[in-house]
């Protein structure tokens, strides 16, 4: 059996006084898509954060591509270069035009030389269909755009996995589907993806796995169709029934 | 009679205004470089390096100025340390103005969106990194106009010097009036020649102003 590209190994998480992560166990396989879904404040996002060390944790173990992460390690570079992140507010950088966005990671962090970086760089806008907004600025785009931007310079890393914290969250609703088909498009390449994510549709049709947290712990774990239709556990059932039936 | 007077005591005072523009350069460069020092140390994360920086940032900034020429210029030499005036008025003005400038450099970079930094961090990159290719050129922009103003600032405080015997523009002036009893011309063109150097300097802070609210 290979080794999973992150693995999750009984992680606890406090911040302060709040225990916000209480023994997570989860493993995604390469070329595998894991939506987790739960109520706001269920510790989602710092499972994220915790495997590319964003985050520290303070219990178990979170190892990605094998490797340990640790914060205060050297290895924490390389772990960063292996997973990719995208996040709710794109953070993309401001002083920087878009292609420039995508090749800051592999220029700059990978030392990889600008001729070849500025190709793969428009390859990747082109991919995202920006293709005609390499040189436009972060504030000249749409919200839309400029996740799409973030993916390209996700991507531009070569990672093994890439990361996603609530990619669509920030979103006007019409923008949406344009940064969801991007992400179908990579998950149906074969990258592995974890993403914390409000949209069912999407994780009904893209995910191979559903984690549902609440409260800090895994509740339910399956295959997304059958979590997401025939839910098992009461406050998942609750969950989906709110998010599903808002009113 | 003014302008006669003026045309004598002219190219007196310019020999004033050299020195004057010297110090205020060369201060304005060292409070620059140790101002960033400062910065960086107090938003590195390494506790015993930020409560270093705050320390010295609170004694500079809790002493007058004109003393700390003083322990300079008169102190230091009893400690085995000589400085010309010169040397000194510019070390001096340096330092004190470090603590100001740390404090708008820290404003600057503390007013910079955290997700920036966690962004930069996602991509691998180490602190230093970080700081220069992402946090410093973002910081700039906003670190700007106050900065403008520090240098003005720092033009009319090079006057300080004269305390320590540099014959800058107001010693220059001060020794013209002694000599002659013109106060009046004297200190007319003396008052001239600053404003003379700090209304560029003044319209200069307006626009990079008026710039930073455009973006």
């Amino acid at each position: 059996m290979t080794t999973p590209v992150i693995e999750l190994i009984d992680v606890h998480k406090h911040f302060g006084s709040n225990h916000v992560l209480r023994g997570i166990n989860a493993t995604i396989a390469k070329g595998e898509v894991v939506c987790i879904i739960g109520p706001s404040g269920s510790g989602k996002s710092t499972i994220l954060r915790c495997v590319n060390g964003l985050e520290a944790y303070d219990g178990g173990e979170v190892r990605v591509d094998g490797i340990r992460v640790d914060r205060s390690a050297p290895s924490i570079t390389s772990i960063r270069t292996h997973v990719s992140m995208v996040f709710q507010r794109f953070n993309l950088f401001p002083h920087r035009t878009a292609l420039e966005n995508v090749i800051e990671g592999p220029v700059f962090v990978k030392r990889e030389p600008r001729e070849s970086a500025l190709v793969r760089g428009r390859e990747l806008l082109a991919r995202v269909g920006l293709a005609d907004k390499e040189d436009a600025r972060p504030a000249q785009l749409s919200g839309g755009q400029m996740q799409r931007v973030a993916i390209a310079r996700a991507l531009a890393m070569q990672p093994n996995a890439i990361l996603f914290d609530e990619p669509t969250s920030a979103l006007d609703p019409e923008l949406v589907g344009e940064v969801l088909a991007v992400m179908r498009t990579l998950a149906e390449e074969g990258m592995t993806m974890a993403v914390v994510t409000h949209e069912m549709g999407f994780a009904r049709e893209v995910a191979d796995r559903v984690l549902f947290i609440d409260g800090g712990v895994i509740v339910e774990a399956g295959p997304a169709k059958q979590l997401l239709t025939e839910p098992q556990h009461p406050r998942t059932q609750d969950f989906l029934r709110r998010v599903l039936r808002p009113i | 009679m003014f302008w006669k007077d003026a045309a004598l005591f002219f190219p007196i005072l310019l020999e004033g205004l050299r020195l004057t523009v010297i110090v205020t350069l060369a201060s304005l460069l060292l409070s620059t470089a140790l101002g960033l020092v400062w910065a960086l140390m107090r938003v590195s994360g390494i506790k015993a390096l930020a409560f270093f920086a705050q320390c010295a940032v609170n004694v500079i900034r809790g002493i007058p100025i004109i003393v700390q020429l003083f322990y300079i210029y008169f102190v230091l030499p009893e400690l085995g340390i000589t400085f010309t005036a010169m040397q000194a008025a510019i070390i001096g003005l340096g330092i004190a103005y470090s603590a100001y400038q740390s404090e708008n450099f820290r404003a600057g970079i503390e007013a910079i969106d955290h997700g920036q930094i966690e962004a930069a961090q996602s991509l691998g990159m180490g602190w230093a990194m970080m700081m220069r290719r992402v946090i410093v050129p973002q910081a700039v922009k906003i670190v700007l106009p106050p900065y403008g103003n520090t240098m003005i600032m720092m033009l009319k405080d090079s006057s300080q010097a004269s305390t320590i015997t540099v014959a800058e523009l107001a010693m220059k002036g001060q020794m013209l009036a002694s000599s002659t009893f013109k106060n009046s011309t004297v200190f007319t063109l003396v008052a001239l020649l600053y404003l003379v150097m700090s209304v560029p300097l003044i319209l200069f802070v307006g626009w990079l102003e008026r710039r930073s609210k455009k973006s």
